[in-house]
């Protein structure tokens, strides 16, 4: 017997949440960023929040693109930039729920003093940061999350450097919520996910994904498809995981990976008092937006 | 002989799926085939447009999507998603 063709369609039921014109997306067969997109985008709808008040904002890399592929309002930000853009449109229009999806050598290293104090302020933003292990889309050079020893095209001879343990590093800028999952865990991810878009404050979820071009193939993981496979047997889940602990090495194959919801914990979160007055309390000119910095006498010259 | 069972092994229905394929979106990287918790799909022999072999029923497995959606989500290309099926 011969197996049989799946029945056709001529669109996908998630096609109104993309950019269709933009589709197919450039990522490369086995990415893990594509599973990582849907999750986002069915939270989105799962959140309950109206897609016209959720805005994403991204920074360069491969991670990047999707603030150009998901069909709402978005923002692909200069590189590392993404939350300082995403600060300021969550202060400005704090009925936006505003969320950043980028890389780790985005967010974590070329953007790194955001990343820290926009979770040290605690300002309403959900963080999803694709972890890859590498550079991608630049030709995978080594960056703040290669593990020790992994090949990259600027480390032949295997990376020297300690890497950050994201978790770890959120929790202790001062993020209020604190999740790892893989481009494997689709359904948890998506709920975390959901979790992350209606609570208030800095959220941060890393997830980690498959980058078979970059990272798999220098150190002999192969495709996509065998990565997510080490995560199948690899990932054990911990939410009370010691947060210290959460480093990963994909080489490292007896070692667990730890994944889970790690830190759900209630802060203020980030409202500057000079915009919760109105320009017309402040300078009694309503409406009038440059008063304040005309200099005194000028008034009705114009 | 374990004597544990769930309470509503009778009752219980399991739902039944029927998936939808867009060859022509598939990129071949076999996540739904391999993470299918069913075992409902197989590679095909012939490739797309693109040159990657997409998924098909594996032959004997026609009903036996149980509509949990996991290829739904975790294809990147929004290529292959199931529908309730009476």
């Amino acid at each position: 017997m011969t197996p049989t063709k799946a029945a056709g369609a001529s669109s996908h039921p998630l096609d109104s949440l993309f950019r269709a014109d933009r589709l197919p997306h450039i990522l490369c067969p086995g990415c893990g960023i594509g599973p990582a997109m849907q999750c986002y985008t069915q939270a989105m709808v799962e959140s309950g929040i109206p897609l016209e008040r959720q805005v994403c904002v991204s920074g360069i890399g491969c991670s990047g693109r999707v603030a150009g592929y998901v069909n709402i309002d978005s923002y692909h930000t200069t590189h590392g930039r993404a939350i300082p853009f995403a600060l300021g449109v969550a202060v400005a229009r704090p009925e936006l729920r505003v969320t950043v999806f980028s890389g780790d050598g985005d967010l974590i290293s070329i953007g790194g003093n955001h990343f820290m104090h926009s979770a040290r302020r605690n300002v309403d933003l959900t963080v999803i940061c694709i972890n890859n292990f590498n550079y991608g889309m630049t030709g995978g050079q080594a960056g703040p999350t290669t593990p020790p020893g992994a090949k990259a095209t600027t480390a032949p001879y295997g990376n020297a450097e300690r890497p950050f343990n994201l978790p770890y590093l959120a929790a202790a800028v001062g993020a209020t919520f604190v999740a790892r999952w893989t481009a494997l865990h689709v359904r948890q991810l998506k709920d975390t996910m959901v979790r992350a878009l209606r609570k208030q404050g800095f959220s941060f979820i890393e997830i980690l994904a498959p980058c078979p071009t970059g990272f798999g193939r220098p150190n002999d993981i192969g495709e996509g498809l065998d990565e997510m496979n080490r995560y199948r047997t690899r990932c054990v889940v911990n939410h009370k995981a010691p947060l210290h602990e959460l480093d990963v090495d994909l080489r490292e194959i007896e070692e667990p990976i730890v994944l889970g919801n790690f830190v759900d914990r209630d802060r203020p979160h980030y409202r500057p008092p000079m915009i919760q007055r109105s320009p017309a309390e402040e300078h009694g000119t309503a409406g009038d937006r440059w008063a304040a910095q005309r200099p005194a006498g000028m008034e009705g010259t114009e | 002989m374990s004597t544990r069972r769930p309470v509503n092994l009778t009752s219980a229905r399991v739902p039944r799926g029927k998936v939808f394929v867009l060859p022509e979106r598939c990129k071949g990287c076999r996540f739904c085939i391999d993470f299918c918790p069913k075992e409902v799909l197989v590679e095909s022999e012939d490739s797309n447009a693109k040159g990657y072999r997409y998924p098909l029923l594996a032959s004997g497995k026609e009903d036996g999507c149980i509509h949990c959606q996991y290829c739904t989500l975790v294809c990147p290309e929004l290529a292959i998603f199931t529908e309730e099926d009476g």
